[in-house]
């Protein structure tokens, strides 16, 4: 999971929050609209495939300048 | 001193830069992103486009592309290396430039002139041109919200003004930190341009504000 860090503006949160005011969901308070990206991997060690992921996110999946993330194995 | 302009997939305006370059005497090349050498090149330019889709995010994939090396090469060495719109998404993406484009603040795509003022003349792009000019250059994008974490330390060399190089939040087009349009390395030589210089280059277009920023960038030296 990629989040927006929460000091970085979400224009496209923003818009959503906006959105389900006017249908009436008037307790919204905050929307982030985020990013999940769902990775196979062909070997089963769940740590190895944790650390790996988290290197993936590091040079490639995530930029720290804006966003974080979150690493879950799935078996 | 010829000009390396760098194609990646998705790259679409390669033809105006080296077009461009043509117009104030500049020679240049146009070098497809699997080159891994660009020894003998004075400069280079990192087009505007869609280099791999945007996929990811906006020039997240480029930054991969084996032409990159030579382009970080370059920049440490003190070469000129502009990158213009996504060209300046990947110069940051490539952490050879702080900060980060996200979309625009009002989430519609802009495409108009709008106007930029010289805020510091310190970058390769700027040496020529005085201080405080406004200039009128065509912008043309989606992702082009500027974010840096640590803005007092980034050099602003442009930012977006009103008529008479005014900067409020209503002449800011995109929402992007510090009204910038251009935004250059300590050293001056990396710099990102949202706009598009390229399309400002004879009266004919509209505007000739371009021809001076080209200039000055053509006519810069490699830096120590």
């Amino acid at each position: 999971m990629i989040k927006r860090r929460a000091d970085i503006a979400d224009p496209q949160g923003s818009t959503v929050g906006a959105a389900l005011r006017a249908l009436g969901y008037e307790n919204v308070s905050e929307v982030r609209v985020d990013k999940a990206i769902t990775i196979t991997l062909s070997d089963s060690d769940p740590r190895a495939a944790e650390a790996q992921v988290r290197e993936m996110c590091e040079k490639l999946l995530a930029n720290p300048v804006l966003e974080d993330f979150e690493v879950v194995v799935e078996r | 001193m010829t000009v390396a302009v760098v194609v990646f997939p998705g790259t679409n305006c390669e033809q105006d830069v080296a077009y461009g370059l043509g117009v104030i005497g500049a020679d240049s090349e146009l070098v497809w992103h699997r080159e891994t050498d660009l020894s003998g090149y004075s400069a280079v330019v990192l087009p505007g486009g869609f280099a791999h889709g945007d996929y990811l995010r906006t020039g997240a994939i480029a930054r991969f592309s084996p032409v990159m090396h030579e382009v970080t090469r370059l920049a440490r060495e003190g070469y000129p290396i502009l990158g213009i719109c996504n060209g300046f998404q990947i110069l940051c993406e490539s952490g050879l430039l702080p900060g980060a484009l996200i979309r625009n603040r009002d989430l519609r795509f802009i495409c108009r002139p709008v106007e930029v003022r010289v805020r510091s003349t310190t970058s390769v792009l700027t040496a020529g041109v005085e201080a405080g000019r406004v200039l009128t250059l065509p912008l043309n994008s989606y992702e082009g919200n500027y974010v840096a974490s640590d803005l007092p330390s980034v050099e602003v060399v442009l930012e977006y003004c009103g008529p008479d190089g005014e900067t409020s939040e209503r002449h800011n087009p995109n929402g992007s930190m510090g009204s910038s349009a251009a935004v250059a390395n300590s050293r001056g030589n990396v710099v990102g341009i949202m706009p598009h210089p390229e399309r400002a280059i004879e009266t004919v277009l509209g505007s000739a504000d371009g021809r001076v920023l080209l200039e000055s960038f053509v006519g810069s030296t490699a830096r120590d």
